[in-house]
């Protein structure tokens, strides 16, 4: 017989799960991140501490992402759109959805890939016409699974990672958001 | 007698299982449609019949139960009485669930407990919230009633009303599905919580889906999450909701195959057929929707029961129907004892088996 490591822990996983149960404050997280205007349409955010299990975490080591917008919207460049991060979020979500599903129902991956479309109408936010929303239309998902599973299975790992996924329920679900001035 | 049956159901309700297999012990249906569906007046008189010869005290309305020096004591509509065991056979559908959302004051909300029939809306039209067997059977009556029907639709339970020309329901029951037991199941909790699938008992044994749905005009949209500025927002999430809904079923079926060794391709059922573009904002403020009707599921009422064995979440606390307190019993919930725990057909296994613990305690 051969083991099935896809790299995840997924008995760690399970018995977190089992342990929460009954101490659901202990699964309260607090996700941080914070941003520094640098000039024009360009900004850095930094990750670095989190909260959860009761305390204070902190990663093993800084993020730190840079923002800013293409020269096509008259910027400098200087790093990826604000909303190209949100496929980002999505597609890295998905994917570590794709091989914890997987791990736990015993399918060995070889190569997942994927690529995230967001189809966006920028009339929204230039302000062009107020029924064109500033935010995605629609975003399209493709992944490219090679595994040893059923092409039914791999579908069944995909909708499970979607049914899981905390990137895929923010973007898929309203949240309420408070933005305030210190 | 049958009293939720008889007072607490829509006019057009039918059984979700054929009449062969709505059975009680030594009490078979005997009529001239075995693969037909009980509507409530038959099932009503289907109970009245196998009461016949059982001494049922009827008419009492129990108002609570609570322990006692060697039982439980119960006030009832006719006054006190103790009993040394209680079996709890109210049913796990006493109440509608609601979620708690605030919709504009205009807005008629109903549940299925309030509706009888389509003739109770006016001509505006219907969000139906909640696509298991309840919403799809209210969303199709009422859009056929020519009013049009909104479906929001979360996770659900998509089941063909027949395979390979059997009922769905046969290869439950016949491949042991439904005999699966609650002690041998791995997430006991999920399997209790599991909807009721997309099923209706009609006398074509027709198939009931969303295909179905969208084809009679039904609009879908994705679960109702939230609203906003007077505004429902459904989840984007549609797409895959039914994606794992056609999964399951698929998964279902292969199996029940392989249970009957059966190879040769079975009829296609398309999967389904979601909107390119659902619509994920509904302003409730603009006339379009006038009734809001909460199909989002149904739960026990133990508001009565003054014993401690209800958890925090309104759930009773039970070992395949054996409640967490001497002498308290619980019957005909879901997955109880097995799957078939909330069909009439299983009630005959489960009361033999708790009836069984029941007297060896007495």
């Amino acid at each position: 017989m051969t083991t099935v490591d896809n790299g995840v822990n997924v008995q760690a996983l399970l018995d977190a799960r089992e342990a929460l149960r009954s101490a659901p404050e202990a699964a309260q997280f607090t996700w941080r991140a914070s941003a520094k205007w640098q000039n024009g349409v360009h900004s850095t955010a930094t990750v670095e501490k989190f909260f959860g299990l009761g305390q204070e975490q902190t990663h093993k080591s800084e993020s730190v992402f840079s923002a800013d917008h293409p020269e096509v919207f008259a910027a400098a460049d200087q790093g990826i759109t604000p909303i190209e991060y949100l496929l980002v979020g999505l597609a890295s979500c998905l994917t570590a959805g794709v091989a914890s599903v997987a791990q736990n129902r015993g399918i060995q991956l070889r190569s997942v890939e994927s690529t995230v479309e967001g189809a966006h109408d920028i009339r929204g936010i230039l302000g062009v016409d107020s029924d064109v929303r500033n935010g995605y239309n629609d975003i399209k998902v493709t992944f490219n699974i090679d595994a040893d599973a059923s092409k039914e299975e791999i579908e069944a790992l995909v909708a499970q990672s979607q049914k899981r996924s905390a990137v895929y329920d923010a973007l898929t679900n309203p949240t309420n958001i408070t933005v305030e001035v210190a | 007698m049958a009293n939720s049956w008889r007072r607490e159901r829509w006019d057009s309700l039918r059984l979700l299982t054929p009449n062969w297999l709505s059975r009680l012990p030594g009490h078979a249906y005997d009529g001239p449609d075995p693969d037909g569906y009980m509507t409530m007046g038959e099932v009503v008189e289907f109970i009245e019949h196998f009461a016949q010869g059982i001494k049922v005290r009827t008419g009492v309305e129990v108002t609570s139960v609570g322990p006692a020096d060697s039982g439980y004591q119960l006030a009832t509509s006719q006054g006190p009485l103790t009993a040394r065991t209680v079996v709890l056979a109210g049913g796990a559908y006493n109440r509608a669930t609601v979620p708690p959302l605030v919709l504009p004051p205009q807005i008629r909300q109903m549940t299925p407990l309030d509706y009888r029939g389509p003739g109770d809306l006016d001509q505006a039209g219907v969000l139906v919230v909640g696509a298991s067997a309840t919403g799809v059977q209210l969303a199709a009556e009422i859009q056929r009633s020519g009013r049009q029907v909104t479906l929001a639709v979360g996770e659900h339970v998509r089941l063909p009303r027949l395979h390979r020309g059997r009922d769905v329901l046969w290869w439950m029951h016949e491949s042991g599905v439904w005999d699966e037991r609650w002690d041998r199941i791995d997430d006991l909790d999920r399997a209790r919580r599991l909807p009721s699938p997309q099923l209706a008992g009609t006398p074509e044994r027709s198939t009931l889906d969303l295909n179905t749905l969208t084809a009679l005009g039904v609009e879908l949209v994705g679960r109702f999450a939230l609203v906003r500025d007077g505004a429902a927002l459904f989840s984007g999430g549609l797409r895959n909701v039914c994606s794992l809904a056609d999964l399951k079923m698929r998964r279902l079926l292969t199996a029940f195959d392989e249970w009957a060794g059966v190879t040769a391709p079975a009829e296609e059922i398309a999967p389904t057929a979601v909107p390119p573009a659902a619509r994920l904002k509904i302003d409730l403020n603009r006339g379009e929707i006038g009734t809001v009707l909460w199909a989002t599921g149904f739960r026990p009422d133990y508001s009565w029961l003054h014993v401690p064995v209800v958890d925090p979440k309104g759930r009773l606390r039970h070992e395949g129907g054996v409640v967490d307190a001497p002498g308290l019993y619980a019957l005909g919930l879901p997955m109880l004892r097995r799957r078939r725990s909330s069909f009439i057909n299983g009630i005959e296994d489960d009361a033999r088996a708790i009836v069984d613990h029941l007297a060896a305690g007495l």
